[in-house]
């Protein structure tokens, strides 16, 4: 019994590839070899949406891999292959999307809704500080006419009263 | 003006929350092709029944059709394989296959065992062509008009449903052709 359980403990260490395992590519130069490794961290595979195309074992990522070594020891530069690949899968492919009209809110947005938000900010702050102004160096009653207004020479006097009160304590 | 201003607020997130409402029902896994209104990719590859014979971009240009992106290791091609031979044997609407990263032999078996409904079939092994296509996954069907341009993309089975669909938009189409 204990010698069927640890042959068990032991199988159960062994791991089987599932999967067929990336193919290699060589490459003619070191610069290609980098290129390669970062063009394929930037494109997505279409198949398997979040991953992209050096993560992915699906058959399309290993056919882009291969098209994207074809092509970079073909010489061709980056936006080249990213052309050829936009294309083709549109612009999901690329992680990193380019600019275009179409994209000018993803990248501008971000910036424009900061701006907006400081403008905002300023200028609360500024209405803010002349109310501030405003109040301070005259009497309270005198900065907020707008209370007495309309009242009685009697209610004036009791308001005035009832704020200077307010001040004392 | 003081009131429009601090609706602004609420409005905007009215508006994104309609945006992403909206997205929760959408499919991620369409994607919009990239070829709609171009020409159908240049190609040159061998037909299903003639492996000597080679097939281009020519030989589908001519009228309004279908381009059915199958392989036999493709389980939902199986599915929509019946409304397929509807399509193509009962209604007598061209059909090209194309026979993608599939053993040709297979690809044959099949369709003597399940009837043939396409006019001609290219047989893409490697995927070249595929890839050109923006192939994301079998089946895919494409719409094409009588000069070749790519018009229509359906990614996914063609059930009687989509079929309705696709053949509205051929018609219309072939009105605009005419």
């Amino acid at each position: 019994m204990i010698r069927s359980i640890l042959i068990l403990c032991v199988l159960s260490l062994v791991v089987f590839k599932s999967h067929a395992g990336f193919e290699t590519y060589e490459f003619t130069s070191v610069e290609g070899e980098r290129r390669y490794a970062q063009l394929s961290r930037e494109l997505r595979c279409p198949t398997c949406q979040n991953q992209n195309i050096s993560d992915s074992d699906a058959p399309l990522a290993a056919d882009l891999r291969r098209e994207l070594h074809r092509m970079i020891e073909s010489n061709q530069s980056d936006d080249q292959i990213l052309d050829f690949m936009i294309t083709r899968y549109g612009d999901f492919v690329h992680y990193r999307p380019r600019m275009a009209p179409e994209t000018y809110f993803l990248w501008y947005g971000p910036i424009a809704l900061m701006l907006i938000g400081l403008g905002v900010l300023l200028v609360v702050a500024k209405k803010r500080k002349r109310k501030q102004s405003a109040t301070s160096g005259h009497s309270s009653v005198n900065a907020q006419p707008s209370l007495s207004e309309g009242l009685t020479e009697d209610e004036r006097k009791r308001l005035q009263s009832l704020l200077q009160q307010d001040d004392q304590k | 003006m003081r009131k429009l201003l601090v609706s602004i607020p609420l409005v905007a997130f009215l508006g994104l929350g309609v945006f992403l409402f909206k997205g929760l029902f959408m499919d991620p896994r369409t994607l919009p092709s990239a070829l709609i209104d171009k020409p159908f990719p240049e190609f040159s590859l061998p037909s299903l029944y003639n492996m000597d014979e080679e097939l281009t971009q020519l030989d589908l240009q001519g009228e309004v059709a279908l381009l059915n992106v199958w392989a036999t290791w493709c389980p939902t091609c199986k599915e929509e394989h019946a409304q397929l031979n509807k399509i193509g044997l009962e209604e007598g609407v061209t059909i090209y296959g194309l026979n993608y990263k599939d053993d040709p032999e297979l690809a044959r078996q099949w369709l003597e065992r399940y009837l043939d409904p396409y006019r001609k079939v290219i047989v893409d092994e490697e995927g070249y062509l595929g890839l050109d296509l923006g192939v994301y996954g079998a089946p895919e069907t494409y719409i094409l008009d009588k000069k070749g341009i790519i018009r229509y993309r359906h990614v996914g089975e063609v059930n009687e449903s989509v079929w309705l669909h696709l053949r509205e938009l051929m018609q219309t189409i072939e009105k605009e052709d005419a």
